[in-house]
């Protein structure tokens, strides 16, 4: 039995330790907006935070994660404001769509650690996510967005 | 005729005369007497101050690690330990009277502790650092005597027979191997250092047996004096020098070392991982800061204390500037993998942060072998290893042998000036089937 807090809620799942976090996450305790890209953590469509660091959870197997605390799309933000999500609306960031939670969660982590990145910051921070819509300039600029309200409160 | 073998009768009766005192000196020199049981229920009392003691010290020297079987009960042994001479198993140390140490007197525990011996007067192998724990006071071997006695649950598991070939199953060689290999004299105190110093030293040396790992053995397995702490390989890893000789970029100060016993990791050196994820997180962790502290000092004092914080700057900044990213990196596989599947999480600007190991500084990059890097990419840390709370995804199965070798070479290239790893696909190749 592995015990573990998802968006602050204590969570025991009896699965084989070597389960990917990912499968747990969506078939296990039933949050789908994680979503599943190539499964080798090449894209980071899977990105959670697992102790407030980005990580790909296709490739995180269960047993690595016994006792931490995990965040998904779902609890970044109570009200679903969260200043990163707050920007992607504003510039009607996604297209399709799927890549977005993860891509969201990789700019969340990206401005708690570097609350004013520059384009050389986010471009570096960003590359592992990949949009299939090349919805890159409007994530670029929806980063340096939240960056900038982030800093006015 | 006959001259010639008298002559050679005479010497074969001298050859064997000389091998029968040699086997009889020996066999006398080897044996020890049995210690009585002690009878049921004649435990002394112990001190909570003694228990509470024994348990630092059962920490310290990470008892459970290797007298605990997966999955088995706490101290009841059978941890199987392949060595180059065969598997052996751990023991039962509960004090459960028929299969642990519940019977042994106190003089038999500690003699045991001291000179690897069992109560029956059996020798043991020094798969049980016997060797260090010579080092230790009596006060201190007894306290870990009376945790045992009185805070470990009695378990009745048999010990698995060990798998060691002939001659190497007849424990009294063993004895041999002691008058050759060990210095079983207890820590003398360095007048010309500090108390602090000493106290470090006093634990390194002894229950906290790093030299177990840290200093090669030679062909017959025993730690080489004259190459104290030169680094050695551990089941797949490598146990970096604890000397000037080691590799890090940055050298460990005292604080780094008793931060990294402390917490599983340092920001600029790296985590503990592999066999060294239980030393801390199941062991040292435990021991309270002065003593972690010592150790610190002690071990700073080995391999020649930290650089200075402008010096330390200058470096991580020369590394940082290496992190952003470059044209070049459309050309180059291991770049194009490191940015895509590394960069994500490992990125820091003008200082790097905890959690955030910056793969320029750290040490697992600078070491004379690639095995800790790529055990650590094709298996991650989990909770247990490094800084507790944050883990890092394995990539046995999303990356091959080669795309695996490439970004380990491209960082040793990119980010040190050391020279490259040789065939590092065939070297990820076996790493990879050493835990399938």
């Amino acid at each position: 039995m592995i015990k573990l807090k998802i968006n602050g809620r204590d969570v025991s799942i009896d699965a084989e330790p070597d389960t990917p976090l990912l499968w747990a996450i969506r078939d296990e305790v039933g949050l789908t907006g994680t979503k599943f890209g190539c499964g080798i953590g090449m894209c980071g469509a899977c990105t959670v935070h697992v102790g407030g660091r980005a990580t790909r959870s296709c490739i995180t197997p269960l047993s690595a994660v016994d006792g931490t605390e995990i965040t998904t799309i779902e609890g970044l933000d109570a009200s679903h404001s969260h200043p990163v999500q707050v920007a992607w609306r504003d510039l009607q960031v996604p297209q399709c769509g799927y890549c977005q939670p993860g891509q969201i969660m990789q700019a969340a982590a990206l401005l708690s650690d570097i609350p004013n990145p520059t384009d050389d910051d986010i471009d570096s921070v960003m590359t592992g996510n990949l949009c299939r819509c090349m919805t890159y300039p409007r994530i670029r600029q929806a980063v340096r967005q939240a960056a900038a309200g982030k800093q006015e409160v | 005729m006959k001259k010639i073998m008298k002559f050679i009768k005479k010497w074969l009766t001298v050859v064997f005369v000389v091998l029968v005192i040699g086997v009889v000196g020996f066999a006398i020199y080897a044996y020890e007497p049995s210690i009585e049981l002690m009878p049921a229920g004649s435990q002394p009392n112990f001190e909570p101050e003694v228990i509470e003691r024994g348990r630092l010290m059962a920490a310290a020297g990470n008892c459970a690690s290797c007298h605990t079987a997966a999955g088995g009960p706490p101290y009841a042994g059978n941890y199987a330990m392949p060595t180059d001479f065969g598997t052996i198993f751990s023991t039962n140390i509960t004090p459960d009277r028929e299969q642990g140490i519940g019977g042994w007197s106190p003089a038999a525990f500690l003699r045991a502790m001291r000179t690897g011996v069992d109560r029956e007067g059996n020798h043991l192998y020094p798969a049980f650092p016997y060797n260090h724990y010579a080092k230790m006071t009596e006060a201190d071997i007894l306290s870990i005597y009376a945790y045992i006695m009185t805070q470990v649950e009695p378990a009745q598991v048999a010990q698995k027979p060990n798998q060691l070939p002939f001659p190497f199953n007849q424990r009294y060689l063993q004895a041999g191997w002691k008058l050759v290999s060990v210095d079983l004299k207890p820590y003398q105190t360095d007048p010309q250092q500090s108390a602090v110093w000493n106290r470090g030293a006093y634990l390194v040396e002894g229950v906290t047996h790093c030299g177990a790992c840290h200093t090669p053995r030679n062909v017959i397995g025993a730690e080489q004096n004259d190459k104290k702490f030169a680094g050695a390989a551990v089941d797949g890893w490598s146990a970096p020098a604890l000397t000037a000789d080691n590799e890090s970029l940055l050298p460990w100060s005292a604080a780094d070392y008793s931060t990294y016993l402390k917490t599983g990791a340092t920001r600029l050196h790296g985590v503990a991982a592999g066999p060294m994820a239980p030393v801390v997180h199941a062991g040292l962790q435990k021991l309270p800061d002065e003593e972690l502290q010592a150790m610190g000092v002690y071990l700073a004092d080995l391999s020649g204390n930290g650089l200075t914080e402008a010096a330390t700057n200058d470096i991580i900044g020369a590394s940082l500037e290496q992190n952003k990213p470059r044209q070049s990196y459309r050309w180059d596989t291991g770049e194009r993998l490191y940015a895509t599947a590394c960069a994500a999480c490992h990125y820091n600007v003008e200082q790097i942060a905890e959690g955030r190991p910056d793969l320029g500084i750290n040490s697992a990059v600078h070491l004379h072998q690639p095995d800790n890097l790529i055990q650590v990419i094709l298996d991650g840390l989990d909770n247990e290893s490094g800084i507790t709370g944050v883990v890092m995804p394995g990539f046995r199965d999303a990356l091959n042998d080669q795309e695996v070798a490439l970004i380990v070479g491209y960082l040793r290239a990119t980010r040190t000036d050391k020279k490259p790893w040789p065939e590092l696909t065939k070297k990820v190749s076996e790493i990879r089937d050493l835990y399938p």
